[in-house]
């Protein structure tokens, strides 16, 4: 294992912001996994740091493929981490919106863009990220659609679900698509928590990574095949809106088969305790994601259902 | 007269609401929407919806159109003083056009969005953020310049300018707006969560000058200033080259020459000077760095440059 400095913020009033890479074997640019850009994303962190641990393992061990190269960054915003905020510096920028960055830009952009610089010639790019949205869902591989995005790798991860999304304007900022731009099969993790450590579902990503990167031929590792994964179009989610305020009562978990008609939830009037909403499925399906705050707003999205299509 | 534009509860004893002021004659002859408070921490926008309808009741006699006031986009950043959606963290202005499917905020984005469909024309009036102050300027996007640019020179700003992308990204109201037809200019002004009255002023004479070339106005109007129009090669942006405090050595819309001395940046606790910022070329500082604390990248000023060494 090398480790090596990919990018240095220098700051008059704390330690220099150092992003790390940790490089294992010699040779071609296989894979690279990156972890955190934003100070919300505890679970990527972890997950990163036990990829670190295991890939030392099996380095130590011989089983790094010749002629093949992992990087690791665990994370890249450990600034916002360490003062329990999401975005970087004291301009509160999302690092994730800023590539393929610059070296000429914003601090933000100038990190982008070194991070970019280092991760764009690698075959593979793997993202530990979190989703815009609040909330928690099923394990899944998320790409985006722009042409060069390819399932079939994806399934090689061996989760549940494969994710594919329309990228909106928002998203062309991203690490994933800017990846894709440049001709890495770009794929983003998400498990079930960001800002506190779910361990079974951390074990299940650091499991994918190293099945996803085995079937490759990058490294050897026993690992069972994991799941033949379902592809989904994020267009067709069916979700679930909630249709007034108030406290937020979940009665279901993601990953939950639910039928036409169950109870998913209830809103409660926060001043009298009585039930103002109760949600019910729409349709039979899986439980994709499921927002997780105990307040909730008018309108907000309480549920995303995977359309089950067989009894 | 007060309208809601687009209405959620909040989770506990109040409800999310942005609201729109119409104020219109008898058969108008146009529609105008003048659109703010996107950013919480851009106040100079308030100022500019105030004054608009301070002057609009003053004179209704005048009003040949309807005029549609939408000061607070986001009400809950500007009663925060937060730039993004407050508890979401998410930037407005990088949601639309929304979806009437999506988060409470991307159902907010698609409202305003119909809302305005159909107007004649939308200002989209910005503050800079509190780091920098900007003199009033007119952003267009090379994409829709033929379109923008005679209403832009109308707006009494100081400068066009041209393709300036960071306001005209795709997810923006006036990326949006200007797709659906409606077109729209992003005014930029002032700083953060500040209102400096005199440019507010300005707008708001160059919005009435505006409605007066489009027929909605038939009262009297002041006439406006000629703007410079720049495309993004003849800005010059200075960025911090090290962390520090910066100082300042010029005023805001200070015209330099060059060779001649921006400021400092210094090391507070080795009391060293670790930049010295000069100016390459002479030109207007348009932009200029408020806020002193600075990393390396951090913006301190912007040159629209002109020959100054005569």
């Amino acid at each position: 294992m090398y480790i090596e400095e990919i990018y240095r913020v220098e700051a008059p009033y704390r330690e220099d912001m150092v992003v790390k890479g940790y490089r294992f074997g010699k040779g071609d640019k296989a894979a690279c996994i990156l972890g955190p850009m934003r100070g919300s994303e505890i679970q990527q962190l972890y997950i990163c740091s036990q990829l670190v641990r295991v890939l030392k393992e099996l380095e130590g061990n011989g089983c790094i493929s010749a002629g093949k190269e992992i990087m690791v960054i665990p994370v890249v915003n450990n600034y916002a981490m360490n003062v329990g905020k999401r975005y970087w510096g004291v301009e509160d920028v999302d690092i994730n919106r800023k590539f393929p960055g610059s070296s000429y830009g914003e601090a933000a952009a100038r990190i982008a863009g070194g991070i970019f610089e280092a991760v764009k010639d690698y075959s593979y790019g793997i993202q530990l990220a979190s989703f815009y949205m609040t909330g928690e869902f099923v394990p899944h591989v998320r790409m985006m659609e722009t042409g060069y995005q390819n399932t079939s790798l994806a399934n090689l991860f061996g989760l549940p679900y494969v994710a594919v999304r329309k990228p909106a304007p928002i998203d062309t900022r991203t690490l994933n698509y800017n990846w894709q731009d440049e001709m890495t099969a770009a794929f983003s993790l998400y498990t079930n928590k960001n800002t506190e450590i779910d361990e079974e579902s951390a074990s299940q990503a650091v499991a994918a990574v190293l099945r996803f990167l085995t079937r490759m031929g990058i490294i050897r590792y026993e690992s069972h095949s994991g799941y033949i994964s379902h592809v989904i179009l994020e267009e067709d989610l069916s979700n679930i809106h909630v249709t007034c305020g108030g406290i937020f009562r979940s009665l279901v978990k993601t990953g939950a088969d639910v039928r036409y008609g169950n109870k998913l939830a209830e809103v409660i009037d926060p001043y009298e305790g009585s039930v103002k909403e109760t949600v019910y499925a729409p349709t039979d399906g899986i439980v994709f994601f499921q927002y997780t705050e105990p307040l909730i707003m008018q309108g907000e999205m309480a549920y995303r259902l995977i359309h089950r299509l067989h009894a | 007269m007060l309208e809601k534009v687009y209405s959620a509860q909040l989770p506990v004893g109040e409800d999310l609401v942005i609201y729109k002021n119409r104020i219109a004659c008898e058969n108008p002859v146009g529609r105008i929407a003048v659109v703010s408070g996107t950013h919480g921490d851009e106040l100079e926008g308030q100022y500019v919806c105030y004054e608009m309808i301070r002057r609009l009741e003053e004179h209704p006699e005048y009003l040949r159109g309807t005029v549609d006031i939408y000061p607070q986009l986001n009400p809950l950043g500007i009663d925060m003083a937060r730039r993004n959606v407050p508890k979401m963290e998410m930037d407005m202005n990088r949601i639309f056009p929304g979806s009437m499917d999506g988060t409470v905020m991307e159902r907010a984005a698609a409202s305003v969005v119909k809302d305005i469909s159909g107007a004649d024309v939308c200002i989209d009036v910005h503050a800079s953020d509190m780091y920098v102050r900007e003199i009033p300027q007119v952003r267009v996007s090379a994409e829709f310049a033929q379109k923008l640019l005679p209403f832009a020179k109308l707006l009494n700003a100081d400068m066009i300018w041209l393709n300036a992308t960071a306001t005209v990204h795709e997810s923006t109201l006036a990326h949006s707006m200007n797709m659906l037809g409606v077109p729209t200019l992003v005014m930029e002004m002032g700083l953060g969560l500040r209102i400096t009255r005199i440019y507010g002023d300005q707008v708001v004479d160059g919005i009435f000058y505006l409605m007066r070339e489009m027929g909605l106005w038939t009262g009297s109007v002041s006439p406006v200033r000629e703007p410079v129009i720049s495309s993004d090669g003849e800005v010059e942006f200075i960025r911090a080259e090290h962390a520090g405090i910066f100082l300042p050595n010029i005023a805001h819309r200070h015209y330099l020459h060059q060779g001649e001395k921006i400021g400092e940046i210094v090391d507070v606790l080795t009391g060293k000077v670790v930049q010295e910022i000069v100016a390459k070329k002479g030109g207007v500082v348009f932009t200029l760095r408020e806020y002193p604390f600075v990393y390396e990248g951090s913006l301190i000023a912007r040159i629209l440059e002109q020959d100054t060494q005569a």
